[in-house]
């Protein structure tokens, strides 16, 4: 069983009147099964509304299903008992990066998890060292959070999470908010994470360009998977994905429209590197 | 224009005070405070005066700084004089027109004024030396008996250090919705008070809207990393008693000593 493991997972939003009657039910998350192998880097994308973010709320036992089950590292969301080992084992990044650091000083907040397991004062701070050093920001860990860009606060965030040594991060658009320059800085700690610590990621997203590196990618629509695979099988599809609302890497579009126009280009070109030397290939 | 504004703070600097554990120099405030209200003639205030300057000159903050803070209270200060000198019954010492200055009512003032201004200059080395986050974990430590009485002590100091970690972030929003306003064409500036006060309400009720949401995002937050509550937790910066500390006990009690014997007990 994987480290993630979704199993016709039903989640639906109840609106009440004043009274308390139902007044109507949305159906945030439609018989969705996944399974993710410790290790994988996973990308889920979908515009707003698609269920992405209440999906990812589910990994961490935020929400519970309504139907069908969650399992992460082989427990079951829905049994309370599990609930602080899963939150411990399936960290949390959030979108905005104000919001979710606790501490006055960026060691404080990276200390915030561990402390609250319970892990001896030695052990917290050789944690809260390793972690920032993993993102990057050891230099700056007696800073105060407001004096910090918000790609320094969303790694000052991922090293919170990485500090209760999880087994799988799951960041939910942690580059919403940021600037291109932030957007990059945020992936790339994520992705050295996985490719170093061997850290499971699950990253959900609606920038195009953040997922080429996953492993796997899952387009989420309406609730259900809509499309899954690697980037560049999901990538081929692109009328596919531009009915669903989604923009496809302007590297992958520029080789779509060459392909119609009657150039033997092959499907799902993802990087610049890649088109160049395909474009070669044909002279 | 809001950033200015400064809460509890704090002057960056090296120093014995500074390092010294929140739990002594809290003590030492709130026992410096009372053993101002004890003495009771005016040689005994010459140590109070002698113990300041001690502390002063070794938390290494200039005084000019000090004297920053008492601008604001000379208002009231000048409010408690007059009241005291004016309206004391006892030995008329001057009379003018209606008024009486009398010789329990002038000494009552020159006490007041003295224990005011100590008061202040007592309270303000502390916030100066510690900083809000040391501050709240020194209250929290020396308010742990009162668990007992099922008093709520580890959540009230973490609402306050999450309170003192949202003001700069909250008077920020408070800078950028004015902008916002303004740009729509709001008001803040004219009108009498009643209409300055009502042009608040768009100012106030997206801030408030925002401060909520925030809230309710940094439960979740929170949640997702574990906190449950004081129970189980361990510290990352434990406070823990040093020989600086103990000196600093030493030297407050010495002081306390001295103010009784001078203060209270010899009569000159």
């Amino acid at each position: 069983m994987g480290i993630v493991k979704t199993k016709d997972l039903v989640f639906e939003y109840i609106r009440r009147d004043e009274e308390g009657n139902v007044e109507g039910i949305t159906r945030a998350i439609d018989q969705v099964n996944l399974d993710v192998k410790p290790g994988e880097f996973i990308a889920i994308l979908g515009h707003n509304g698609s269920g992405k973010s209440t999906l990812a709320k589910h990994m961490n036992a935020i929400l519970t299903p309504t139907e069908g089950h969650v399992f992460v590292d082989g427990k079951d969301t829905l049994d309370e008992e599990n609930v602080w080992d899963i939150r411990q084992k399936a960290g949390m990044v959030f979108q905005n990066p104000d919001n979710q650091i606790i501490g006055q000083v960026v060691e404080e907040d990276v200390g915030f998890g561990p402390e609250n397991m319970g892990i001896p004062t030695a052990q917290i701070w050789e944690r809260v060292k390793e972690s920032l050093v993993a993102v990057g920001m050891y230099e700056y860990r007696k800073f105060s959070p407001n004096k910090l860009s918000g790609g320094q606060k969303q790694r000052v965030s991922i090293a919170g999470v990485i500090a209760m040594h999880p087994k799988c991060i799951i960041l939910d658009e942690p580059t919403a908010m940021l600037d291109p320059e932030g957007r990059k800085e945020v992936i790339r700690a994520a992705r050295a994470l996985n490719q170093v610590e061997g850290v499971t990621v699950i990253l959900i997203t609606h920038y195009m360009e953040e997922v080429i590196y996953a492993d796997r990618v899952f387009v989420m629509e309406d609730g259900h998977v809509e499309l899954q695979g690697t980037p560049k099988e999901v990538f081929s599809q692109v009328e596919k994905l531009k009915s669903l609302r989604l923009d496809v890497p302007q590297v992958t579009l520029l080789a779509h429209e060459l392909q119609k126009e009657g150039l033997a280009l092959p499907d799902g070109i993802l990087t610049i590197s890649e088109f160049v030397s395909e474009m070669k290939k044909l002279g | 224009m809001l950033r200015d504004i400064t809460l509890g703070q704090y002057y960056q600097t090296e120093s014995v005070i500074h390092r010294m554990d929140p739990r002594v120099k809290l003590v030492g405030t709130i026992g410096f405070i009372i053993s101002l209200f004890l003495i009771k003639n005016y040689i005994g205030y010459v140590v109070p005066v002698a113990f300041l300057a001690l502390v002063i000159k070794t938390s290494n903050v200039p005084f000019k700084f000090m004297v920053k803070g008492m601008k604001a209270i000379v208002f009231l200060l000048l409010i408690t004089m007059t009241f005291n000198l004016f309206l004391t019954q006892g030995d008329p010492l001057v009379t003018f027109w209606k008024l009486t200055i009398t010789k329990e009512g002038f000494e009552l003032a020159t006490f007041m004024a003295l224990r005011l201004i100590f008061l202040i200059i007592g309270s303000s080395i502390m916030t100066l030396t510690t900083t809000p986050n040391n501050l709240t974990d020194g209250m929290e430590s020396l308010m742990k008996p009162l668990k007992v009485i099922k008093v709520p002590v580890h959540e009230v100091s973490m609402m306050m250090s999450i309170a003192l970690r949202f003001i700069p972030i909250l008077l920020e929003e408070t800078d950028k919705i004015m902008k916002a306003q303004i740009a729509r064409g709001a008001d803040f500036e004219s009108g009498n008070l009643i209409k300055k006060a009502k042009s608040l309400i768009p100012l106030l009720v997206p801030l408030f809207i925002s401060a909520f949401r925030r809230a309710n995002d940094l439960a979740m937050a929170m949640e997702a990393r574990c906190y449950r509550g004081g129970e189980g937790r361990t510290k990352m910066k434990p406070l823990i008693y040093k020989k600086r500390d103990f000196m600093g006990y030493l030297v407050f009690f010495l002081y306390l000593v001295v103010t009784i014997m001078v203060g209270i007990v010899i009569k000159f």
